[in-house]
């Protein structure tokens, strides 16, 4: 296991060293970015000062291992547009869509996985068919629809939570509703799927025989196998979740990393774009990490491989 | 104590009349177990033989109650121990199931759960029933690996079943269905999965344990070699009926049921078959048993076949503890089929 931890850490670590590279070169795809910066009247002058200010005069080897040493201390730079430290930027915006990310997943998670369950152990009855129903309502209804819809519903009818802006944990009520409903069907589906699979088994047919109760079958053995794809599909989920709620933090109007990387893309903030895409690459490579060690715990199989 | 043994031992263990198995298929309903009668004695074993798709392993989870959920099994009586199974509630059979009868299954590649350790399968079955500590539970399946002639097994112990061959796997089956030594046992097939090296071991090892524990065993097999070796008692399965039931001496030595006859003529006898000679087959395929089956199934295979078979067929018995379903009596079976022009006229 330990090696097992050790060889996916190495992976991990030149997956994470790929991608900083990659959004490094992004600074490059737009042409020469003293002249992006200088904007439309700028004359050579003014772009040749800009270019020594940047550092964009040095060779491009020297600048990537300069950004990269001041990445892993936490410095991005300056914000072109904000003229701020890109680190202090994102600071407060990442934890907006962290909380919202990890509440999303979990609300998924909570309500996906018994539905699935509950939907496998009696195929075609109401419970599976009202599942059925929930997931093709989630696939379907847009999000900033649905988010709109709670908000016409218990911030305007009903006043129960605020519509918007992050002020106390009712406000993220909603978008976590809204986000987790997204994820929820394919995971509902895919768990429904892997316990049907192994409901038919020859081992719970086994745990039966054996003397094991309903429960004990369903959660200790059943459940157990089921749930491998499902971790690998949510650490996916999880990490497109804090890059793209873009909508759902539009809709609600939180401040949060997603919002603020459309925004800079918008303006041509090349360090904070930057920097927002490693920092959501580096959470990518450290949730399927985090799955492949959940994985490799659920399954002795995976550990060797 | 040595009396109500002996009054023990003479009450069947398990008691079974009129089983029935419907499952409802497209069109129609499988009658897969058509009204069968079987009892076992304590420590005895009783073998169920028959072709795949006879019944014979729908007949064993009727039995433990696990059969899914969409067959409709029926008996007039089905008692164990004086438990009246056909009436108990799942969580009566819990209690019995793992703990008075255990199961041992066909395939041990898949019958143990891949997420957990062998030691961990091993003390669940026993925890499941008593109220003993890891420890102890630990204690008893150390013991139990070693009986079952797995060596090393402190370090079995933490191993996963895909770290095992399917041997090594069948035998940690039996010792997971022995750790509370139950009453009876049910081993479906146990060794079909298994090289013909293996077979003979896990079988030998099986019958060993049995009489070692005095555990009454149901063996469930299509290998008449298996049969001969071990059973006390024998009941040939045929289209979800038992069309004959005896002694194991009784059906080898005087087979009564022509489709009993047709099995043991396909075994070949040492030094008896000739090199090259045509070993025994039965004609023909079993027939379906979707909608209404009236009279004999085996008819159509059969040489003795006359009118009345399409008729319900009469149970005989031959001697207390030998019946068998045939419109022949057994002087009839004894003369063998008919020339041709002696049969009966078909109606």
């Amino acid at each position: 296991m330990l090696s097992f931890i050790a060889r996916r850490l190495g992976l991990a670590a030149l997956v994470a060293l790929t991608v900083s590279a990659l959004s490094f070169g992004l600074l490059f795809l737009s042409g020469d970015p003293a002249s992006a910066i200088a904007g439309e009247g700028a004359n050579d002058a003014d772009i040749a000062a800009i270019r020594s200010f940047y550092g964009f005069d040095r060779p491009v080897i020297v600048q990537y291992g300069d950004w990269l040493w001041s990445a892993l201390h936490g410095d991005f730079g300056q914000s072109y547009y904000f003229q701020l430290p890109v680190s202090s930027l994102i600071a407060d915006r990442l934890s907006v869509t962290m909380t919202l990310g990890v509440c999303g997943i979990v609300f998924a998670l909570a309500v996906a996985i018994p539905l699935g369950v509950a939907a496998a152990v009696r195929p075609n009855s109401i419970v599976d068919r009202l599942a059925l129903f929930l997931s093709v309502v989630g696939q379907a209804m847009p999000s900033f629809w649905f988010g709109l819809l709670l908000i016409v519903l218990f911030a305007v009818k009903l006043g129960w939570l605020p519509p918007s802006g992050t002020q106390s944990w009712t406000n993220f009520v909603m978008p976590t509703v809204v986000l987790g409903y997204y994820a929820m069907p394919a995971i509902m589906r895919l768990t429904r799927a892997g316990m049907l699979e192994v409901l038919g088994a020859d081992y719970i047919r086994t745990a039966r025989a054996k003397g094991a109760g309903e429960w004990r079958v369903l959660f200790k053995h059943a459940l157990r196998n089921a749930v491998i794809p499902v971790v690998s599909l949510a650490a996916v989920q999880m990490g497109f979740m804090l890059g793209g709620s873009i909508v759902v933090e539009s809709v609600f109007a939180l401040h949060g990393a997603g919002f603020l990387a459309w925004e800079s893309i918008g303006r041509n903030d090349l360090p904070t774009v930057q920097a927002l895409i490693l920092i959501f690459s580096m959470f990518y490579i450290v949730f399927t990490f985090l799955a492949d060690i959940l994985n490799a715990w659920l399954d002795p199989r995976m550990r060797t491989g | 104590m040595q009396a109500s043994q002996d009054d023990r031992a003479n009450e069947p263990l398990l008691a079974v009349r009129n089983l029935t198995i419907d499952i409802p298929v497209g069109g129609g309903t499988l009658h897969a177990v058509r009204g069968i009668d079987f009892e076992l004695k304590r420590g005895e074993t009783l073998c169920i033989v028959g072709e795949s798709g006879s019944g014979k392993s729908l007949t064993s989870l009727a039995v433990m109650k696990l059969l899914g959920k969409s067959i409709r099994p029926h008996a007039d009586a089905m008692t164990f121990e004086g438990t009246d199974l056909a009436n108990a509630g799942p969580k009566a059979m819990r209690r019995l199931r793992g703990d008075r009868i255990a199961m041992i299954f066909q395939e041990p590649m898949t019958a143990l759960n891949p997420a957990y350790t062998v030691g961990d399968q091993l003390i669940e079955a026993m925890r499941l029933h008593r109220p003993v500590s890891k420890a102890e539970a630990r204690a008893r399946a150390l013991d139990l690996l070693g009986k079952v002639g797995i060596t090393a097994a402190e370090s079995r112990f933490s191993q996963y079943p895909h770290q095992l061959s399917g041997g090594l796997r069948q035998r940690i089956v039996i010792a997971m269905a022995l750790m509370c030594e139950p009453d009876l046992v049910i081993a479906d097939e146990p060794t079909t999965a298994l090289d013909v090296t293996i077979q003979a071991q896990i079988l030998r090892l099986l019958v060993d344990l049995q009489r070692e524990l005095g555990m009454a065993m149901i063996l469930i097999t299509h290998d008449l070699g298996v049969v001969a070796r071990v059973a006390d008692r024998v009941a040939v399965m045929y289209a979800g009926e038992l069309v004959e039931t005896g002694s194991a001496a009784e059906i080898f030595n005087a087979p009564l049921h022509p489709y009993t006859r047709g099995l043991l003529r396909c075994i070949p006898v040492p030094d008896k078959t000739r090199r090259g000679a045509d070993l025994g087959s039965i004609p023909g395929i079993v027939p379906s048993l979707i909608g209404e089956v009236r009279g004999c199934a085996f008819r159509d295979r059969c040489d003795m076949a006359v009118a009345a078979c399409v008729e319900p067929i009469p149970e005989r018995n031959d001697g207390p503890a030998h019946s068998y379903l045939c419109v022949h009596d057994q002087a009839a079976l004894a003369d063998g089929p008919a020339a041709p022009d002696d049969r009966e006229v078909p109606a």
